[in-house]
């Protein structure tokens, strides 16, 4: 296996007293599509936005490329603490970009200005170079007719379309996804879940957490099942949707597959 | 009821009413700049999770929410001079009493503005690697004025009618040449209905232009 993008070791997290992530470790090889799965309040959420900071994690550490991130802080009690500064977090996020399930476009900005605004702002680019690097994109997710409309003319589709081609503007090592059909209308589903399977083609690095366990078997190199905070089961595609060895996983199937055709 | 009017008498004194004019303009001009201004730094700051930041900025929110303008330009005008080694003009005095009002009001409007983004917002830019300061700029603040406007012309109209109180240490607006024409021509209720209409005057387009404003900005909602 190559060298890793992206580690975990023993990946905690706690919201006060409540610890939602218990020590999870995942290693990312290039090129892998790794869908997450489990039932809400698994931690599969908390366990992306963890990836990219969103939430910074309690215990354990991330290495990206090959660096762990943050730096040791010794605490009074004698154990160890991360800690990570700010210009270090900006710039692992600009590695590692994030889908989000509410879309989260910027209602004041047009679907183009959306796609520049992070080469802009984040990355110094030139007005007219981010303009058409943002038109790219936009052609990539099929919105280039729509690039002068503000998000509240956009079907939650688009809007997440959008989304999908900010992040891509990046140029991100590793893609996150969080729940991104959850929120559309089911006839809109098809349509972004088609822009990620073309990405997916592309050969890109993707973190997927989904209900979609079609798209998963489909699209993923390898399925994980998070339990309490844990990693419960994880293998191909066929060994966790298929065959699944551990009651959980199984009884979590059975319930999606209830009322399945 | 068989009063007999005289406007006459108070267009005699045009021309100070046209000085007042312009000490209330000037009045307004620099309180809304320094206070709208200074309640942005301070509504930021009352945002901010550092307690250094926080705390004076809360401190100084309350303080001047909680006492009268006209006492506080009394305080700066009369008590002020004595704890600093330079003279306090009446507008000196003035512009610091209603522009620290307006900046305590101002802040409390920042804040809750700031804080009706949703926080998908903030973690949109965050995600694309913005820091804070570039989020806040870029992202939160243009949506949040937005939805400030109608709350941030009403201080703009307060701090207009606050320049009357400047009168309490004479300073030449308005108000003080209104009560001058009252004093010499014993006609208080002509001189003093003139001037409520001259505010009007002032002032309706003033809200008439905001409102075409905040239609302007209503763009992608």
């Amino acid at each position: 296996m190559a060298e890793p993008l992206l580690r975990t070791i023993g990946l905690r997290k706690s919201f006060g007293e409540r610890e939602v992530l218990r020590g999870i470790d995942l290693s990312v090889a290039p090129g892998e599509r790794i869908a997450i799965l489990g039932a809400s309040g698994s931690g599969k959420s908390t366990f992306l936005r963890c990836l990219n900071f969103m939430e910074i994690p309690t215990a354990g550490s991330v290495e990206l490329g090959g660096r762990m991130l943050g730096a040791e802080r010794k605490r009074r009690d004698g154990g160890i603490d991360r800690v990570y500064a700010e210009p270090e977090l900006t710039r692992v996020r600009q590695r590692v970009g994030m889908v989000f399930q509410q879309f989260n476009l910027f209602p004041h900005m047009t679907a183009l200005e959306n796609v520049m605004e992070g080469l802009r702002t984040v990355k110094g680019v030139k007005a007219p170079a981010a303009r058409e690097r943002a038109m790219a994109e936009l052609a990539r997710v099929g919105l280039a007719d729509h690039a002068e409309q503000y998000p509240a003319r956009l079907s939650g589709g688009q809007k997440q379309r959008v989304a999908i081609a900010r992040a891509l503007a990046m140029d991100p090592e590793l893609l996150l996804f969080d729940e991104p059909t959850s929120a559309l209308d089911p006839e809109l589903v098809g349509e972004v879940l088609g822009v990620i399977r073309s990405l997916a083609e592309e050969g890109r690095t993707m973190l997927l957490v989904t209900h979609e366990l079609g798209f998963a078997y489909h699209v993923a190199t390898r399925v994980i099942f998070i339990a309490d905070g844990e990693i419960h089961e994880s293998g191909t595609p066929d060994e966790v949707l298929k065959h699944p060895q551990r009651e959980r996983t199984q009884a979590f199937l059975a319930r999606h597959r209830e009322f399945s055709l | 009821m068989n009063y007999q009017w005289n406007f006459a008498a108070v267009f005699e004194h045009t021309d100070a009413l046209l000085h007042g004019a312009v000490g209330t303009l000037r009045l307004f001009a620099i309180c809304l700049v320094l206070g709208l201004s200074l309640g942005l730094v301070i509504g930021l700051a009352r945002y901010a999770r550092h307690r250094l930041l926080n705390w004076p900025a809360t401190a100084f929110v309350e303080f001047f929410r909680n006492t009268p303008v006209l006492v506080q330009i009394l305080w700066f005008y009369f008590a002020l001079p004595m704890l600093v080694p330079f003279e306090i003009s009446p507008l000196m005095a003035a512009a610091l009493g209603i522009s620290l009002n307006s900046a305590a009001f101002s802040a409390e409007i920042y804040r809750g503005g700031i804080q009706s983004i949703e926080p998908g917002q903030w973690e949109a830019s965050r995600a694309l690697g913005m820091t804070g300061l570039q989020a806040m700029r870029r992202i939160i603040l243009p949506q949040a004025i937005r939805r400030m406007l109608p709350a941030l012309t009403n201080r703009a109209i307060e701090i207009f009618k606050m320049s009357t109180l400047a009168s309490a240490v004479a300073y030449v607006e308005l108000l003080q040449q209104g009560k001058l024409i009252a004093s010499l021509n014993f006609n208080p209720i002509e001189t003093y209905s003139v001037i409520a209409l001259v505010f009007f005057v002032f002032l309706f387009p003033l809200v008439r232009a905001t409102y075409a404003l905040e239609r302007r900005l209503a763009k992608g909602d």
